[in-house]
């Protein structure tokens, strides 16, 4: 993904256009349409602020989701230009001729405008591929917790940064094809518990979660997760590591 | 057996509750059948390419495959079965890898739309295989079926005859560019499927094999074409004695 920044070619307080998807499902009167908005640049702007700008001097039915604007929360995610990212972490001056198209990520349920529903369909998720800790083992925490291999611990926690932001699902045209398709959040979710070792399940109970084609072998490597991550999470190197513990399940 | 299947079906799992393991030895196979066409595609074009060198070398390569050193003057035999087992692995290569293709217009329109939004290199890369795959059907069964019809008719001349006085150097153009385009695509596809250099920096090795890919079509899109046109210009020079066989001092009398 190119983040280059074109810091020095802003020109202070140059006027851009915001596209905006609008939309809302719940209102019958309401039409899906682009609507356009001119706003001044300020420097360092990102598509954040813009669009609170727009929210508060030119449109306050305008709908979109913030919650920590520092690509923690995963909920700004959006389609920039054709290229689902996060909008907290997206500056304005990217865009050298001032044009920026807003869409709501596809896949999700829609809300309205650019506010689309990640939560629902993430819960559902984590439930799907029983995403937690499977162990027989009682934790007596009085006692030091048993020590893993720090390179194991780091791969595991490599995986824990995924902030359920959808980016992945947005990208992946295997999933906008077919709907029940888990995609690259999901499938690499098992990857985390598979690899850590606190988690006593074997590839047997990983292929009862994942192993058809709804799952690790619906994916089709087109990669459009593995370019879009806003976390950059290893994401092709670790579905690939569940598709070869997969197929040799007996 | 029937309800076991019934189960199966009502239910997604088998009766001891378990998923059925036929997903990934499929997954195996499509990805196993594609790897083994890609290799037969390399070793394929290194024997057709021979032409460019000499006629005696293609002639002498030639015999071989037709295990002339057992059989005196060469068997179209051990041709023909090479050329069943190939014709196999692509039937069964296209049905399996045909389970991806976008099945109904909703997904189609769907896939087209959504790719053309993010104009994402290997999204587009994976819509060109799926392309070219759906005309390998045709273009490669029409080539599979006429060698396999022919397993005597292969050699200097008679290729050039077939090539140009059959007017097979349409067809081959096509399936030229379909092939290398869809063979180049799918190792790189393989190799991010399976993650066969995922070791150290996975972003720089996709890099690498990205140019691999790209290096590897266009050298065979370049030697195809040139051993293409080099059996054009034997088969225009040939068209006069159409159906004549080229022989030389080792192989006299290549025979009808
Ligand atoms: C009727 C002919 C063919 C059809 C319909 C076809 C179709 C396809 C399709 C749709 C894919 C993508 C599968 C996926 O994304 O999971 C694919 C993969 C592949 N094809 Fe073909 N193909 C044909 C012939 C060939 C030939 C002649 C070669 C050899 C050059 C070949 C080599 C490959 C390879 C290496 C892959 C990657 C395998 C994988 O992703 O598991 N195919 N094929
Ligand atoms: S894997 Fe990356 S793109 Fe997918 S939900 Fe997690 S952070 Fe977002
Ligand atoms: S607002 Fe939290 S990731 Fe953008």
């Amino acid at each position: 993904m190119n983040r280059q920044h074109h810091q020095d070619e802003i020109i202070e307080g140059r006027e851009i256009t915001l596209t905006i998807f609008r939309y809302d499902p719940n209102n019958k009167e309401s039409k899906p349409h682009y609507q356009d908005y001119k706003i001044a640049e300020t420097p360092g702007m990102t598509l954040y602020i813009a669009l609170i700008n727009i929210l508060t001097r030119i449109d306050h039915d305008l709908s979109f989701d913030f919650v920590c604007r520092a690509g923690i929360c995963g909920s700004c995610a959006m389609v920039v230009n054709g290229k689902p990212r996060l909008a907290c972490k997206t500056l304005t001056s990217e865009f050298t001729d001032g044009k920026i198209t807003l869409l709501p990520l596809p896949t999700f349920q829609h809300i309205k405008d650019l506010s689309i529903d990640t939560g629902t369909w993430m819960n559902a998720m984590s439930v799907k591929v029983e995403s937690w800790i499977h162990s027989k083992e009682q934790v007596d925490i009085s006692k030091l917790e048993k020590p893993i291999e720090p390179e194991v611990a780091d791969e595991v926690f490599e995986l824990d940064r995924c902030i359920e932001c959808g980016i992945c699902l947005a990208s992946c045209s295997t999933r906008v094809m077919r709907e029940d398709f888990l995609g690259a959040v999901g499938l690499v979710r098992t990857a985390r518990f598979a690899i850590d070792p606190h988690d006593e399940r074997t590839d047997d109970d990983f292929y009862e979660l994942i192993g058809d084609d709804d799952g690790i072998f619906g994916c089709m490597s087109l990669l459009g997760c593995e370019d879009h991550c806003p976390k950059d999470l290893p994401l092709q190197t670790k579905i690939a590591y569940m598709r070869r513990k997969m197929v040799e399940v007996k | 057996m029937q309800q076991e299947q019934i189960i199966e079906l009502l239910t997604q799992k088998d009766a001891k509750k378990k998923k059925s393991r036929i997903p990934a030895r499929l997954d195996y196979l499509q990805s196993a059948t594609g790897l083994l066409l890609a290799i037969f595609m390399i070793f394929h074009m290194l024997f057709v390419s021979t032409i460019l060198i000499s006629k005696d070398f293609m002639l002498a390569v030639t015999k071989a495959f037709e295990l002339s050193f057992i059989f005196e003057g060469g068997s179209s035999v051990p041709v023909f079965i090479s050329i069943a087992i190939v014709f196999v692995i692509f039937i069964a290569h296209a049905l399996l890898a045909m389970r991806k293709f976008p099945i109904s217009y909703r997904e189609y329109k769907r896939l087209k739309i959504h790719a053309n939004l993010m104009n994402h290199a290997d999204t587009k890369l994976w819509m060109i295989q799926a392309g070219t795959g759906f005309a390998l059907f045709f273009l490669g069964s029409i080539h599979l079926y006429t060698m396999l019809t022919n397993p005597g008719n292969i050699g200097p001349y008679a290729s050039s005859d077939r090539v140009y006085s059959d007017l097979m150097w349409p067809l081959y153009i096509l399936l030229l560019i379909a092939v290398e385009f869809h063979g180049a695509i799918g190792l790189y596809r393989l190799s991010m499927k399976w993650g066969w250099f995922d070791k150290g920096d996975g972003k720089e090795t996709r890099a690498k094999l990205k140019k691999a890919k790209i290096v590897l079509s266009g050298v065979m899109l370049v030697l195809g074409f040139a051993t293409l046109f080099a059996y054009m210009q034997i088969g225009q020079e040939h068209k006069a004695s159409y159906g004549e066989r080229y022989y030389n001092e080792t192989y006299p009398m290549e025979q009808k």
